[in-house]
């Protein structure tokens, strides 16, 4: 099938590439396109069209129409016209039910006509209402073309570069090696981007690089798919020279396997020797196109005739086939066998991308294109894109005559005929925008570059108006498709892992997210390890606190104004409880805060909240300007709380320092070197017992671990995890900032009043917090526990007199008490001791008992022993 | 949103790597009513046009700094780290 060897021939013929296609074994030459060695092979039909199933052959043979898109090796929609064949590809048919010769869907050309029109799905299957799911279904079977194979993972990796030149030049064309050379001589870094491989060589003082530009994004951002790359280019000048795309004629039969643009013939003899047909017929607008008549004698292609538009009027055209493929047209009232029509109605300037940046565009009816005429700063265009696209005949709107013919498309991506345009129009949707909603039109693959121009054109003549009136709909990003792959990048889901976080899955941890953290959930007995911290000794990485430093003259009135609470009078070596707020009142973030010395401060935030904290302390300081340094120094150190009535005794084996209660107290910090490491000790309890929190550089995270539990094990000590945790932080009635409280609570309502010190001159949410005040409370943080022992999920729901009153944010069973425990969100007048509580839980009801004090030694004795 | 952002201390970055808080206010300075509460705490000017607003430069140099942004075109005006008091 292949022509004798021809000049400048893109083959390789020494070189075989071995393929198959619909399971067949299937031959090429290296040059070839999946498509070219298809067409070698005898290969006419390549798809089936979205809607009506009507077989499809070459058209465009550039990557712009969607006729040729096949599933390449697994992956949908792959243009095999522009997609390299590589030896082993396998090739299989999309959207068909049987074959692409024998197609059972094809039965919607034929029969469905009166049932199809635009619109027919949004009008007819909304009733009956109850049958939707079946239609659903049946919708859903035959919608779309390609499959994705939800199944197949991620097999391609993909990646995005940024990358910054002073010149980026959009199409490799002799216009835009033209302009490339221009701006380069002037010193300029100047980077080609140039889609066809074929065109991609070396310039002369530019680089040029395969791919294709999606967009013009503002400041100067253009996105290049460079396949498996996206190409982030940052530019300050953009030269446009996308070129043209050659139009096709609107006409009954115009989708004939056998009707094909200029473009396709010049590369299927130019590229491939490969003859398109044996009797052809030429019709075109525009002298450019003309150049194919030589080519087609040169492949021993006969050329019947060559319609002229410039110079010839032709009121009809009509296509005809057999089973889809084309064998004459009539011209007028005359018959021309053949089985290849050459259309074109001309060539429109590629134009999108100038409109992405802003450009306007404005129609020439001389010629009937569109072209741009007012452009933004840092663009320019060149060439076809331009304009410069030779002398061209206007087209008709359609070239349909009156008898009854094959359908006519004005959109073949989407099967949009050109009695649908109409009906559109008849239906009101007069203007453009809204009929590409209604009919898709220009909504397909092609994205318009093969649609537009005709649709404007078909609603001019029918809305007896000019095109200029009828104008252009939105040019969108990307110009052209893309692989939701490349848009999507590589997975990135970064972790944090503490210093200790290898001997936890070494001890077996289930290991949890919490924020971008890593954390045990537990080392696999919650219930066992909580028990362990009450009875003898637990210890906990607590390395995910965030930690700042907060140093300086004005460091203590720095914190008197962001926290509720007063610093100015904390003595050095003492610790605080602090909850942060927003200036609207609303609970931001929680830490202990101890006063080092008396310029330095050591805050430590909830694990998720470090980032942010710090900003916002950034932020406040860059208001007040006050002489304070913030240092976050979360990754530099560990930290570990040990808990338990053996602590005390754990840490005279460790240090030095006397830890006896009446020199280290409940609240107190001290510096101290502990198992040989320069630690700070804050002495505080979260989880209810003796405690001390250890923090310490990150290198001896492990080194601290390990002389813990070893010199510990006599003592009990065991690793709690974080669910532990939270029972023994329950039974402590402490609130678990972002768990118990969202982002509508405040420090008042969530019963943490002694807090907020109101008669302080200011603080960031004082007045919101007076405000709450001022109106009253309307919902109130308490403790509750069950009647029955039955735990409530969190979230559900308080019931108030058979309605929604409140929720359960917090329940746990804990073993300590005995008894089914939580957090809950009340009306006001249920805040009270031993206020019945009803509480839905899994769709009954159960009752529980409102405390307000903590449910594990309310007193605090064993904190303070 | 692609626009390029002048950070006063890294020159113009992309700005997906700046978080913005939104319009500089006025804090209102002591009791203010719930009127002047309400005003700075959830009412906004929303120009189309020149407004200042907060930035921080999140993922480069953690700089606050306030710039005068056209809404309508994403043209930066001018940047400015406020002034020591």
């Amino acid at each position: 099938m292949r022509l004798p060897p021809q000049p400048g021939e893109a083959l390789d013929r020494e070189s075989e590439v071995e393929f198959t296609f619909q399971g067949a074994s299937v031959r090429g030459f290296e040059g070839d396109t999946i498509a070219s060695a298809l067409f070698g092979e005898g290969q006419r039909v390549f798809s089936r069209s979205f809607k009506y199933h009507r077989p499809r052959g070459l058209l465009c043979c550039q990557g712009t129409c969607p006729n040729c898109m096949l599933t390449v090796d697994g992956t949908p929609n792959v243009r095999a016209c522009v997609t390299p064949l590589v030896a082993g590809m396998q090739v299989e048919a999309q959207n068909v039910r049987g074959s692409l010769d024998h197609d059972l869907l094809a039965l919607t050309d034929r029969i469905g006509g009166p049932f199809t029109p635009v619109g027919f799905y949004y009008r007819t299957m909304i009733r009956p209402r109850r049958l939707w799911p079946l239609y659903e279904k049946f919708l859903r079977s035959v919608a779309g073309l390609g499959k994705v194979d939800e199944h197949r993972g991620r097999e391609q990796r993909y990646d995005v570069e940024h990358r910054r030149v002073d010149v980026l030049v959009v199409g490799g064309g002799s216009a835009g090696r033209d302009a490339a050379r221009r701006h380069a001589a002037a010193a300029r870094h100047v980077v080609v981007v140039e889609a066809d491989p074929a065109r991609v060589d070396a310039g002369e003082g530019f680089e040029v690089v395969n791919g294709t530009a999606l967009g013009v994004f503002e400041g100067g951002l253009v996105p290049v798919d460079a396949g498996t790359v996206l190409l982030r280019y940052r530019v300050s000048h953009v030269v446009v020279a996308a070129g043209a795309v050659e139009q096709p004629l609107v006409f009954p039969g115009n989708d004939l396997v056998g009707v094909v643009l200029p473009e396709a013939v010049r590369r299927l003899v130019g590229r491939w020797s490969l003859r398109p047909g044996e009797r052809a017929v030429v019709i075109a607008a525009d002298d450019g196109s003309l150049d194919t008549v030589d080519l087609l004698e040169r492949a021993g292609t006969q050329v019947a005739e060559v319609v002229d538009l410039q110079k010839q009027r032709v009121r009809q055209i009509a296509a005809k086939g057999r089973a889809g493929r084309l064998t004459s047209v009539e011209l007028d009232d005359r018959k021309v066998s053949c089985d290849l029509l050459v259309v074109s109605g001309g060539r429109q300037p590629a134009y999108a991308l100038l409109a992405h940046a802003g450009a306007r565009v404005g129609y020439e009816p001389a010629r009937g294109i569109f072209v741009p005429v007012d452009l933004p700063d840092g663009i320019e265009v060149v060439g076809a894109a331009a304009g410069e696209v030779g002398q061209a005949a206007v087209p008709a709107a359609s070239y349909n005559g009156a008898a009854k013919k094959d359908k006519c498309f004005v959109c073949i991506c989407e099967d949009v005929t050109d009695k649908d345009v109409k009906r559109a129009i008849g239906e009101g949707f007069d203007s453009i925008e809204l009929a590409k909603r209604y009919t898709t039109v220009t909504m397909g693959p092609c994205q318009g570059k093969l649609c537009h121009v005709p649709s404007i054109r078909l609603y001019a003549r029918e809305n007896e108006t000019d095109e200029a009136s009828i104008g252009t709909t939105t040019a969108r990003p990307p110009w052209q498709p893309v692989e939701l792959g490349l848009l999507a990048g590589r997975p990135h889901e970064p972790a944090q892992r503490t210093s200790i976080h290898h001997r936890h899955t070494e001890l077996g941890a289930k290991m949890m997210w919490t924020g971008t953290w890593r954390r045990p959930h537990s080392y696999g007995d919650p219930a066992g390890e909580a028990k362990n911290v009450h009875d003898t000794l637990g210890v906990i990485d607590v390395s995910t606190l965030g930690k700042l430093l907060v140093t300086g003259p004005d460091a203590a009135e720095f914190l008197e104004r962001l926290y509720p609470n007063r610093f100015g009078d904390m003595k050095p070596g003492r610790i605080r409880y602090g909850v942060l707020n927003s200036d609207a009142g609303r609970i931001m973030d929680d830490g202990t805060i101890a006063r080092i010395a008396e310029e330095d401060f050591y805050v430590t935030t909830t694990s998720t909240g470090a980032g942010a904290v710090v900003e916002w302390f950034e932020w406040w300081n860059a208001i007040w300007r006050l002489e304070v340094e913030i240092v976050n120094v979360t990754g530099a150190l560990a930290a570990v709380n040990v808990a338990g009535p053996n602590a005390r005794e754990l840490m005279t084996r460790l240090t030095d320092l006397d830890v006896s209660n009446e020199a280290f107290t409940y609240l107190d910090a001290k510096h101290a070197q502990v198992a040989g490491v320069p630690a700070l000790l804050l002495r505080i309890g979260f989880v209810g017992e003796l405690g001390y929190e250890l923090h310490f550089p990150s290198p001896f995270g492990e080194h601290l671990w390990d002389t813990i539990l070893e010199r510990g094990a006599d003592l009990g000590a065991r690793p709690f995890g974080l669910e532990p945790q939270r029972i023994l932080r329950l039974e402590k009635m402490h609130v678990l900032i972002g768990q118990d409280t969202d982002s509508e609570s405040n420090v008042l309502e969530a019963s943490m009043p002694w807090i907020a010190k109101l008669d302080k001159d200011d603080f960031v949410g004082k007045w919101s917090l007076e405000h709450v005040l001022e109106r009253g409370f309307r919902e109130q943080l308490v403790g509750f526990e069950m009647e029955n022992g039955v735990v409530p999920l969190e979230g559900g729901q308080i019931v108030v007199d058979g309605r929604p009153g409140g929720r359960v944010t917090s329940a746990r069973w804990s073993d300590q008490l005995g008894r089914a425990i939580g957090m809950a969100w009340v009306p006001p007048d249920l805040a009270e001791e031993d206020a019945e509580l009803t509480v839905k839980v899994n769709g009954s009801v159960e009752k529980a008992r409102v405390r307000l004090r903590p449910f594990f030694d309310p007193d605090g004795e064993r904190l303070r022993s | 949103m692609s626009f390029l952002l002048p950070c006063p201390n890294c020159g113009p970055r992309p700005v997906d790597e700046f978080s913005c808080t939104g319009e500089v206010t006025v804090r209102p300075q002591s009791s203010p009513t719930l009127r002047e509460l309400t005003d700075y705490l959830y009412f906004r000017r929303n120009a189309a046009g020149v407004q200042r607003e907060w930035w921080c430069h999140r993922l480069g140099c953690e700089a606050w700094f306030t710039a005068e942004r056209d809404t309508r075109t994403n043209v930066v005006l001018s940047v400015e780290v406020p002034a020591e008091q």
